[in-house]
């Protein structure tokens, strides 16, 4: 597989960047911070990833999508992968007293997210198709107290993933909308982990399973499937009243 | 976040505390007195000190961040673990140059505690084969010490249980191995004395050594047991392919107090000691072999919710040939009733300054924590300073400050380093103020 990986440097992304190099895929990975990258090139390369490359992008700076996907093609030889892991995290009473800062998140993990998706998109598919990976989030499965505007974003990301799996799954497009529940990476820290907390490594490995098949929606860790049917499933008298 | 979290040690003895973990180590240790990595020592050497709640951990700074696959150089951030760079670089032939008894800890902790395996007698501590660290110290600065560069800085740190500065990177070499397959020998041990001998014996013809006593036996069978040998399989002994991933079994749930109770585990000694043939050799998976316990996730849960300790200290050659016997009987007679004893040799004190191992003998036992623990501590260190011996910081959680001092004679010339860079004694844990007196 020839693979672009926006956000490949820290947490679930980094993870799932070693699983592709390992195996032996090509990888290039996209981030804001070029010495950033080039460390994180290099723990694959030492890792044996064969065909590893860096192209600087900004999550931020949705004009430099475009062109640093078509950078990631040049250096690869091609694209037939695309994962985006990027995205922001913020607590819910951090965003409601910081208007600047809540818009920033609703741009970074709605709006550009989607733009970046769609640049990929038709780039895959003027190459005949091949596979989109996003990472949205359990948080958008339900309004709830704890993440309003957060899960707000997860939730219009996975609206468009599902759409775009209907539009263009029989034109070779396989959208793959990754939901992961709580997950220990550095975007947690400092959060309590609640009870079924995953760790980056597992969650990247049920990605790639994901990804290989060409899943449309997979719940990592696995249990949050469940976990969420059951959330999704309480009247709002009850989720109004508990704190989840 | 909640204000009523715990950090613990492997010993499961809680102290408020919260542990933040991030990818870029450098703008978390900033301001920080202390940092950890996956929590494996077994008494307060990772946990803060009184006043101090956060606690910064390397586990996700993880990267290698160069390989040299002609000298095998390899450095990496300090929170990549043992278990890590064994998966990765063992199917290419490179090992970690030292193997203890986990794989679950990070190049910091190694680092930090200075770490020894069953190789010790050949190839000395973890810090024999490091090269270079990337530090930042108690004013913030961030330097790189080696031998040559900030010699004192550089040798206090190995051993130095995180004291002098938070190890954010480490250069060390990589040992060749011909394939990641273990030979192995193991032999039935009928007491102490046999112990002894086996153990000259072996030091000679294998790398990597490791005795089981029975602690429970006392009589003529005292200190009977099993001892482990082995080296890298060659390339022509081993079987086609790298080792599989072995199947992990997780201890579900805390045992009650009274699940490790004598008759208990003198069954479970008695057990294992039949089940073993006088002598057996042959290839061998690496991974039960040098971490025989991480096959077994959260095995600390087995001691109860009242958490447990591990004693382990090195008895000098000039002891006498007959200290560790003398050292058994002490404890067998004291009876802190414990799965694993564990006997070794040890090669010549190495370049750490505060670092364990001397050339002797070294015994390590569980001691599940009960109100006489104390006690036992005690009386165990007063025989090890008659013996002229020491204990080991990373498994330490009961040493009393008076006794640690007698036992270590290197104590001023380390705290000499530690106020040439850090005179206000900023960078500290919970196991420095207990030891060396430290601002809590």
């Amino acid at each position: 597989m020839k693979v672009a990986l926006l956000g490949g440097t820290r947490g679930m992304g980094r993870s799932l960047a070693r699983l592709f190099a390992e195996r032996g895929d090509a990888v290039c990975l996209l981030g804001r911070d070029p010495a950033e990258l080039e460390r994180s090139a290099e723990d694959l390369r030492a890792r044996g990833g064969k065909q590893v490359g860096t192209v600087p992008c900004d999550l931020l700076k949705p004009e430099g999508f475009g062109p640093a996907l078509d950078a990631a093609s040049g250096q690869l030889g091609g694209l037939n992968t695309v994962v985006i892991t990027a995205g922001m995290f913020a607590g819910q009473e951090e965003l409601e007293n910081d208007g600047a800062l809540a818009e920033r998140l609703l741009r970074a993990n709605f709006t550009n997210t989607v733009v970046f998706c769609e640049e990929a998109r038709r780039r895959l598919l003027a190459g005949g198709g091949g596979t989109l990976c996003a990472f949205s989030s359990v948080a958008g499965e339900r309004g709830r107290k704890p993440v309003v505007i957060y899960g707000a974003t997860k939730a219009g990301l996975s609206a468009y993933l599902e759409g775009l799996d209907h539009k263009f799954r029989a034109a070779g497009l396989r959208t793959v909308c990754v939901k992961p529940g709580f997950v220990k990476t550095g975007m947690t820290a400092g959060l309590k982990p609640p009870p079924f907390a995953g760790e980056p490594d597992a969650v990247a490995r049920r990605v790639l399973g994901a990804i290989d098949r060409g899943k449309p929606v997979v719940y990592a860790p696995g249990i949050w499937a469940l976990i969420m049917l059951v959330i999704r499933s309480l009247p709002r008298t009850v989720m109004r009243k508990i704190g989840f | 976040m909640s204000s009523d979290s715990t950090l613990e040690g492997w010993g499961r003895r809680p102290v408020p505390g919260e542990e933040v973990r991030g990818e870029d180590l450098e703008r978390l240790t900033e301001g920080a007195v202390l940092t950890r990595g996956l929590g494996r020592s077994y008494g307060d050497s990772s946990l803060p000190p009184p006043s101090v709640r956060r606690m910064p951990a390397t586990p996700l700074a993880d990267r290698v961040l160069a390989f040299d696959a002609e000298t095998g150089a390899l450095r990496a951030e300090a929170g990549l673990s043992l278990r890590e760079i064994s998966r990765v670089f063992h199917p290419r032939n490179w090992s970690s140059p030292v193997m203890p008894g986990t794989s679950h800890i990070t190049l910091g902790g190694m680092v930090a505690a200075d770490v020894h395996g069953k190789e010790h007698h050949a190839h000395g501590c973890f810090g024999e084969h490091v090269r270079s660290l990337k530090l930042r110290l108690a004013d913030d600065r961030i330097v790189e010490c080696s031998r040559e560069r900030h010699a004192d800085l550089f040798r206090a740190t190995l051993g130095g249980m995180g004291l002098t500065g938070h190890i954010l990177e480490v250069e060390f070499s990589m040992c060749p191995i011909d394939s990641p397959w273990v030979w192995g020998q193991t032999r039935k041990i009928a007491d102490i004395g046999e112990f002894l001998e086996r153990l000259a014996e072996a030091n000679d013809r294998w790398p990597y050594i490791v005795g089981w006593i029975d602690c429970l036996t006392t009589g003529t069978n005292m200190g009977r047991g099993v001892l482990h040998c082995g080296r890298w399989a060659t390339a022509e002994e081993a079987p086609a392919g790298t080792p599989p991933e072995k199947r992990k079994f997780t201890v579900p749930f805390e045992f009650p107090q009274f699940a490790l109770n004598r008759p208990f585990v003198r069954m479970f000694n008695w057990g294992l000691y039949t089940k073993q043939r006088k002598l057996s050799e042959g290839i061998l998976h690496p991974d039960p072999f040098f971490h025989p316990l991480d096959a077994i996730s959260e095995w600390n849960r087995i001691y109860g919710p009242a958490g447990f300790t591990q004693y382990q200290c090195v008895l000098p050659t000039a002891a006498g040939p007959d200290a560790p016997r003398r050292f058994l009987e002490l404890l067998t007679r004291l009876g802190g009733a414990s799965f694993l004893c564990v006997i070794k040799s040890c090669g010549p004190e190495g370049t750490g300054m505060l670092s364990f191992p001397t050339q002797g003998t070294t015994l390590a036992l569980d001691i599940a924590v009960r109100p006489d623990t104390q006690k036992i501590v005690d009386r165990l260190n007063e025989a090890l300073i008659e013996m002229g011996g020491r204990i080991y910081l990373a498994k330490d959680m009961f040493t009393r400050a008076e006794h640690f001092r007698r036992m270590e004679p290197r104590l001023d010339a380390f705290l000499e380093v530690r106020s040439r860079w850090d005179p206000e004694r900023r960078l500290r844990s919970a196991q420095s103020v207990r030891l060396m007196g430290d601002p809590e």
